[in-house]
């Protein structure tokens, strides 16, 4: 498969598993005119069925955990998944929280995770790098 | 006549690949465009067609409780559907393949099909924001329908009446006679109205932005096309593609059918390839109006605004220009 045609555009579907909307402000920041990431052929659709990558943000709340399960699969392969911000990806300030089941990577597997709380859109441009190298390399497996 | 049927289906292959080229360039056109009027760089021009072969490799999901065929068969027709409308209308200067075939009533029809295709996708998919999405596209549908139907029979009535001889609803016929020449100073204004009105269609027609409220991904997850991935979708977003550019080419024909090779002076090769060119402007300039700069400058429309804003104010406005046509015909006739 010529995972190649895949980087050139990819459609994100952003989830938010109980963020406190600091990284979705951050992911909205990227589409901005000063980082506008649709130069790269991103932009953000309405449904995972049209999504080639997860933007997930927040520790995944308990009753996020079917909704997020649901939604990772309801996306068409081949996907992949980016963990944005702190919460994702140790709990953070909700660490070993009664009401939490994150974070995220039990839950989905994830491509790439892009630590910060919440991270600079330079530093979600950087995780969409890593994608990139990361299918490349299945690519040419 | 059997030469001829053979010519005829050799062009259409030719005309299905320009037609979807042309489509896929003024998407990415539109894209372009767009961001710079956002003060973005925004994608390059060849996106849309690099956004194609991605969703070509891409899974193709059928749901569970989805009714099959008809989910699989849509996309299929919308696509035929977008490309019979060209075969129907002049472009680039040469006359509509099909032509004696069919008229304007025929493709007032064929506009409708895609937008039905994607009704019947819809609610074939089994999801209930599917089915919203499903049930404002034929409320939109039905609004637009009418502000079109009064132009397009507006225009059909101005020529029975200034060339009785033609058959009037003959999309090439009307290309032929330009329709300015044939009224006076008051008809002007009105055929002025309708031609605004027909520019106001286009965003209903196409479905963007501030009439793609049955498409709306921030409210109801891109409605009918909420179940598509794939293949599928690859082609609702092709057949959405070559459908602007058929509207934009029935537009050029009725009111925009200039050539440049006239005024120039050209002869042979030459004038072709400049009627060409120049086509390609006008073509620009309508979907620019049509499609960038309508949907950049406004917000999207709630249902309830779409309707009174085809029903109410653009079906009175086209009435208007019916009228003012009509009485124009009174003052000529009178030897005013």
């Amino acid at each position: 498969m010529n995972l190649k045609a895949l980087n050139k555009s990819l459609w994100a579907f952003h989830f938010n598993s109980g963020s406190c909307n600091g990284c979705d402000i951050e992911i909205i920041a990227a589409l901005t005119p000063r980082y506008d990431v649709e130069r790269f052929g991103i932009k953000l659709v309405g449904t995972p069925r049209h999504a080639d990558i997860l933007l997930l943000t927040g520790p995944v709340a308990m009753d996020m955990k079917e909704k997020l399960e649901r939604v990772y699969a309801q996306m068409p392969s081949p996907k992949a998944v980016m963990l944005i911000g702190n919460c994702g990806n140790s709990g953070d300030v909700f660490y070993e929280s009664y009401s939490l089941v994150g974070p995220a990577d039990r839950i989905i597997p994830v491509d790439v995770y892009v630590p910060g709380c919440p991270p600079r859109p330079e530093a979600i441009i950087h995780g969409v790098v890593k994608v990139w190298q990361k299918l490349e390399k299945e690519a040419k497996k | 006549m059997n030469e001829l049927i053979i010519y005829q289906l050799a062009s259409v292959p030719a005309i299905a690949a320009l037609g979807i080229i042309l489509g896929l360039l003024f998407k990415g056109i539109d894209r372009v465009l767009a961001a710079r009027m956002q003060a973005r760089i925004g994608p390059p021009i060849r996106q849309p067609f690099r956004d194609l072969r991605k969703l070509m490799i891409k899974e193709n999901i059928v749901p569970k409780n989805a009714v099959r065929f008809v989910f699989n068969g849509m996309p299929l027709l919308a696509v035929a559907a977008s490309i019979t409308i060209l075969l129907y209308v002049p472009i680039a200067g040469f006359l509509p393949l099909m032509q004696g075939y069919g008229d304007l009533i025929l493709l007032l029809y064929l506009l409708l099909i895609p937008s039905l295709a994607l009704v019947l996708g819809g609610f074939a998919s089994a999801s209930p924001y599917a089915s919203i999405g499903a049930q404002r596209e034929m409320v939109s549908m039905i609004s637009y329908e009418l502000p079109l139907a009064v132009a397009v029979a507006s225009i059909a009535w101005l020529f029975s009446r200034a060339m009785p001889g033609i058959a009037s609803f003959s999309l090439a016929a009307i290309a032929a006679n330009p329709v300015w020449e044939l009224v006076g100073p008051v008809g002007f204004i009105g055929l002025l109205a309708l031609f605004l009105i027909l520019l106001a269609v286009m965003p209903g027609e196409i479905g963007v932005i501030p009439f793609d409220t049955a498409e709306a991904e921030t409210e109801i997850a891109s409605g009918m096309l909420v179940e598509y991935s794939g293949r599928n979708l690859a082609l609702f977003y092709l057949a959405d593609a070559v459908k602007t550019v058929g509207f934009a080419s029935i537009l050029i024909a009725i009111f925009l059918p200039y050539g440049i090779s006239g005024t120039l002076s050209l002869q042979g090769a030459n004038a072709v390839a400049a009627d060409a060119l120049f086509f390609l402007l006008k073509l620009f300039i309508v979907v620019f109006i049509g499609r960038v700069l309508i949907r950049v400058a406004v917000p999207r429309l709630r249902i309830t605004q779409v309707v009174k804003a085809y029903w109410g104010y653009a079906t009175i406005a086209a009435l208007c220009g019916l009228s003012l046509i009509a009485l124009d015909a009174i003052l000529l006739a009178g030897g005013c």
